[in-house]
């Protein structure tokens, strides 16, 4: 049976992005509903019983997230949305700020409105311009009726929201990176603890969170916590959008409950491009996660099957390579990526990059060494767990991975100096 | 003094300046509507933006390099930024690179010489939908081919 579209339900309708399709569709009936019967802690307390976890990439359970704020009122509270959405292989985000902003908005109404803030911030990536403009224009039609505001619907409860536009930084997404961003100063992230639910955005506690997991609170909030719980598989619960991208026929967004099997979504895809070139392998959850080569691919999509698989769900961003893909040529544009990306404050990471396309340009050039694959994995290891923010660890998973799931082709590019595949990456 | 920015660029950023819980968050949304009316930022609009914001030039001259989207120097009237990154990689993005620096007779990172054109690769810009794709200024298009770039390019003025 195919899964009945909750976060994608409205987007195919003409106008969705407009208060009266939404609207039409019982939007904002969750928002009323849990004014009239539910106060902050109790909303709270539902949104802990649907087992939603943040569909940002760590997959940490949203509402325990909520409850680390302290309980002293003597600072003002900030909800800031994270749709500063980088990380390569990754658009569902977008696709729910252009196409359905007001399920989003509602969730962030909902979302303020547990946690008892009333100033809320919306860090969107600069390259999305259409995004923006939709947004605020959601935001606009919403402060008309009351949505946002003074005394929301009659309730007492008062939220303004404000839009933020980054300026391209991928390490924006990082959630200490963005608060300092958001504060106007360079995106560099910040040594946690502190955490930002306890010294956020300027020095007052902060919770962030991703676009997709403020459209769950939507829904839990029109159906409720037990509904959600009992879609998708325990622990890992409610829908979720899969980005794929890469070698498929139809590459996009494609909601399905979590826990679906690759094979089943790479099928709704379209299946792979070239008749002639089989899956050769997949990275599951955006660039930053560790890739399955085509013999590990009968997995489930859930956070805690794709750890127990060697890899995570991370952002969900599904990147499909054919054989005719070269593995050192794949990673060394995403060691690019990381280089352009990478803040440069923690040295580990600064160097460890551009020493990862250094090793890495002169295999795909013919140029390799036998001891190369043994010292992008060591230089790994120098990297993971020793900067600031995960971004080191975003770079050394798929440098690890890839060599040790593909070490006969990275070998294959020393002994027969140079890439036995360049002809086929440069079509 | 005549100002680095228009009157209604400096209005737009006094009203910025309100928006804000502290004022230094104004200080990239006041250099996006600098960039708007410019199409970059100089030192004389980063002086300026940091008597606004009441941080030192320098400190926005840190901001400004930090964040790509923000440029030093004049680009193209129509700035092409194409998606280099692995899902659009994986799609052809190299070929249709090429394809765009034969028809402009320019590399990546160069300017036509009637400065009609600037063309650069960029990071991801989250559209792997639709790869392999470019925005040029505010716009998207993709998935691209040869011909659909001839096309694009034909249609701007």
């Amino acid at each position: 049976m195919p899964f009945e579209p909750l976060l994608t339900r409205n987007i195919a309708k003409p106008a969705s992005e407009t208060l009266e399709v939404y609207l039409a569709s019982g939007g904002y009936q969750g928002l009323r509903r849990v004014l009239k019967e539910f106060t902050p802690e109790s909303f709270l307390e539902e949104v802990k019983t649907s087992g939603l976890r943040g569909r940002g990439g760590a997959g940490f359970p949203t509402g325990v997230k909520w409850g680390f704020l302290p309980k002293t009122r003597d600072k003002p509270r900030y909800l800031c949305v994270n749709a500063d959405e980088s990380e390569p292989g990754t658009f569902k985000d977008r696709l729910l700020i252009e196409k359905d902003p007001h399920l989003v908005l509602e969730g962030i109404i909902l979302s303020a409105y547990a946690i008892e803030c009333h100033t809320a911030f919306f860090y969107i990536r600069g390259e999305f311009h259409a995004g923006a403009r939709l947004f605020q224009r959601a935001i606009d039609e919403a402060y008309a009726r009351g949505f946002l505001g003074g005394n929301i619907l009659g309730s007492g409860f008062d939220l303004d929201l404000i839009v933020y536009r980054g300026a391209g930084a991928y390490i924006c997404g990082e959630e200490t990176a963005l608060l300092e961003s958001l504060e106007g100063k360079r995106g560099l992230p910040r040594i946690k603890p502190p955490f930002p639910a306890v010294v956020g955005l300027y020095g007052c506690p902060t919770i962030i969170n991703n676009v997709e997991t403020l459209a769950n609170v939507t829904l839990i909030a029109e159906r409720g916590a037990a509904w959600f719980a009992g879609i998708g598989r325990p622990r890992n619960t409610g829908p979720k959008l899969f980005c794929v991208s890469g070698h498929v026929k139809r590459p996009g967004v494609y909601e399905e409950a979590l826990g679906v099997p690759l094979p089943q979504l790479l099928e709704r895809a379209g299946g792979m491009l070239h008749p002639d070139r089989p899956l050769k392998a997949v990275v599951p959850g955006g660039s930053s996660m560790k890739i399955l080569p085509a013999a590990n691919c009968d997995v489930v999509m859930d956070f805690d099957s794709l750890a127990a698989a060697g890899s995570s769900l991370g952002s969900a961003g599904v990147i499909v390579m054919d054989s005719g893909t070269c593995i050192v040529w794949a990673l060394l544009n995403l060691a690019r990526f990381y280089a352009h990306e990478s803040c440069g404050q923690c040295t580990p990471c600064r160097e460890g990059t551009g020493w990862f396309v250094k090793i890495l340009e002169r295999l795909e050039s013919g140029r390799g060494m036998a001891s190369d694959p043994a010292l992008l994995v060591d230089v790994a290891g120098r990297v993971e767990g020793n900067t600031i923010c995960p971004f080191g660890e975003a770079i050394a998973w798929p440098v690890q991975s890839y060599v040790k799931a593909f070490r006969g082709e990275f070998e294959e590019h020393v002994t027969r100096r140079g890439c036995p595949l360049m002809a086929v990456a440069a079509r | 003094m005549t100002l680095p920015v228009g009157a209604g660029t400096d209005r737009r950023i006094d009203e910025i300046l309100t928006r804000f819980p502290r004022r230094g968050s104004a200080l990239l949304p006041a250099l996006h509507a600098i960039q708007e009316e410019k199409g970059f930022i100089s030192e004389e609009a980063m002086v300026y933006v940091a008597g606004k914001v009441g941080v030192s030039p320098s400190f926005v001259e840190g901001v400004v390099s930090f964040y790509t989207m923000f440029q030093r120097r004049p680009v193209g009237r129509h700035h092409i930024q194409l998606c280099r990154t692995l899902p659009c990689a994986l799609r052809g993005c190299g070929r249709i690179l090429e394809h765009f620096e034969r028809r402009l007779g320019i590399r990546e990172g160069g300017k036509t010489p009637d400065g009609k054109f600037s063309l650069v690769t960029v990071e991801c810009l989250g559209t792997c939908d639709t790869a392999p794709m470019v925005q040029i200024n505010d716009r998207e298009y993709g998935p691209l081919d040869e011909a659909k770039v001839d096309a694009i390019l034909a249609s701007l003025e």
